[in-house]
């Protein structure tokens, strides 16, 4: 089965650094091409004149928010369901990526707010909603630190990860339920986009890019914290040879 | 059952409202929060008035943040944690016995004391019977939720301003609703009952995943 094959990380190391190539030259052409559409191809805004192309980041690192937020979950089931060696390593990468892109979009949002809403900051549900998407990646990655065993920690951070995924539809229907500034669902609707084509698909070239750009980091990411972990295994072993008769049994199944 | 379940209650509340206890430190604290509000925002009383009800709130779920790091801690620092895991009962039914001592001795005071409390921000009687009532659905949510930071933190030394991060952005939506009941209740056309509801349910989801996620914390904690 494909799944266990990468439970192994030399295995998956090894995937990894025949993918990440291909992965990184597709993620750089996208990114040229959402990026050169977004802004000489894409007309401006009748209403929102130039203003209109900071959307092209916004909306796309705001997808790639939640996105992550939901592979933490998936990662996070992982680890606490099926103890799958790599799951906690993927869910630990993830979330600095996913605060960069929560982040991103909350610059970007209030960047654009401030010339048509005429605030930087409003207390609107989705706003809040990213902010306490945020403030929950910042707590995770918090709680990560504090604990020097890896597994206990990402054991800690999977059950948190998966009380905090309670958010995740909160913030993606909080337009819906609650009339809100900032405008409803405009692309994934069960009736089709209600944006013009001309907008659209830059839109969707820039997320195509931005999803690419993730899985780039993420696999990066991965494979750092593997290699970090051999290392502090490899620092363990010395420090027990050192000193055998205070060796302690180190179990490290991410290796 | 039910009487090993009383037991454990009666422990808890023993413990807590004795010496070394920490039951009625919260509801001085809560004292200090609300105090300290006017020092802040000046002694208008329409002002406090209007923002009373936000104001007892958000002094309950600090006063309840702060008492949470006892709600594990000390059980764990004598070996009762450890005693409790490997006693066979469901660790779930446990931490749900737990936290509903540590309500009464905590959570229960404040309710009390919010009536009280109220004056001082110039509330109407109404508004007063409002606020009370929320904190009295609403409170025991926020330590149920609360307890599942307790337990991911309870091995840290010092986890109490962890503890608060980690738990302030679950108990989020608790005070959203707390609060838009409070004011459904003193402005007359926004109905009360819609928020209260909500409330309600969100106490009662919190006292399911709660004890759950918490019990599976703890039991990654101490293997």
């Amino acid at each position: 089965m494909a799944f266990w094959d990468y439970a192994n990380p030399t295995r998956f190391l090894k995937l990894v650094q025949v993918v990440l190539p291909w992965l990184t030259g597709l993620c750089v052409l996208a990114s040229a091409a959402g990026l050169y559409m977004s802004f000489f191809i894409a007309p401006e805004d009748y209403q929102q004149g130039q203003t209109v192309r900071i959307m092209y980041i916004h909306v796309p690192a705001a997808w790639l928010s939640m996105m992550c937020y939901s592979i933490m979950a998936v990662s996070s089931l992982g680890t606490l369901v099926w103890k799958h060696p790599l799951a906690d390593v993927s869910a630990k990468a993830a979330a600095p990526i996913g605060a960069a892109f929560t982040f991103m979009a909350l610059v970007t949002g209030s960047l654009w707010g401030k010339p048509m809403w005429g605030t930087y900051w409003v207390w609107d549900a989705r706003l809040t909603s990213v902010l306490v998407l945020l403030i929950m990646y910042l707590g995770l990655m918090t709680l990560w630190r504090t604990m020097e065993d890896p597994i206990k920690a990402g054991k800690a951070a999977a059950v948190l990860t998966l009380v905090g995924a309670l958010n995740l539809p909160v913030i993606k229907f909080s337009v819906d339920w609650w009339n809100t500034l900032h405008q409803p669902a405009s692309v994934m609707r069960m009736d089709g986009p209600t944006i013009h084509p001309d907008i659209l698909w830059p839109l969707l070239v820039m997320a195509v890019a931005f999803t690419l750009l993730f899985f780039v980091l993420h696999l990066m990411a991965m494979r750092n914290e593997i290699m970090r972990r051999r290392v502090r295994t490899l620092r363990l072993r010395a420090a027990s040879a050192a000193h055998p008769r205070s060796a302690v049994a180190t179990a490290q199944p991410a290796e | 059952m039910s009487t090993w379940a009383l037991a454990l209650f009666q422990r808890d509340l023993r413990l807590s409202v004795r010496v070394g206890g920490s039951a009625l430190v919260g509801v001085l604290f809560f004292l200090a929060v609300v105090t300290v509000i006017p020092f802040g925002v000046g002694p208008d009383l329409n002002l406090l008035s209007r923002i009373g009800p936000a104001i007892l709130w958000i002094g309950a779920l600090l006063a309840t943040l702060l008492g949470l790091d006892r709600l594990f801690q000390a059980d764990r620092d004598d070996g009762t944690l450890d005693l409790m895991l490997m006693a066979g009962r469901p660790l779930e039914l446990v931490v749900l016995i737990k936290c509903l001592a540590h309500w009464v001795a905590t959570g229960l005071p404040l309710v009390v004391a919010a009536p009280l409390l109220a004056i001082f921000l110039n509330l109407e009687p109404a508004a007063m019977g409002a606020v009370t009532l929320t904190l009295l659905v609403g409170t025991p949510a926020l330590t149920l939720i609360g307890a599942i930071g307790a337990a991911l933190t309870v091995s840290l030394r010092r986890g109490g301003l962890l503890l608060a991060v980690l738990v302030v952005p679950l108990a989020i939506p608790v005070l959203i609703f707390g609060v838009s009941a409070a004011d459904a209740a003193i402005h007359d056309p926004v109905p009360f009952l819609t928020p209260f509801l909500i409330l309600c349910a969100l106490s009662l989801i919190a006292a399911v995943i709660g004890p759950i996620a918490s019990a599976a914390a703890l039991r990654f904690e101490s293997d």
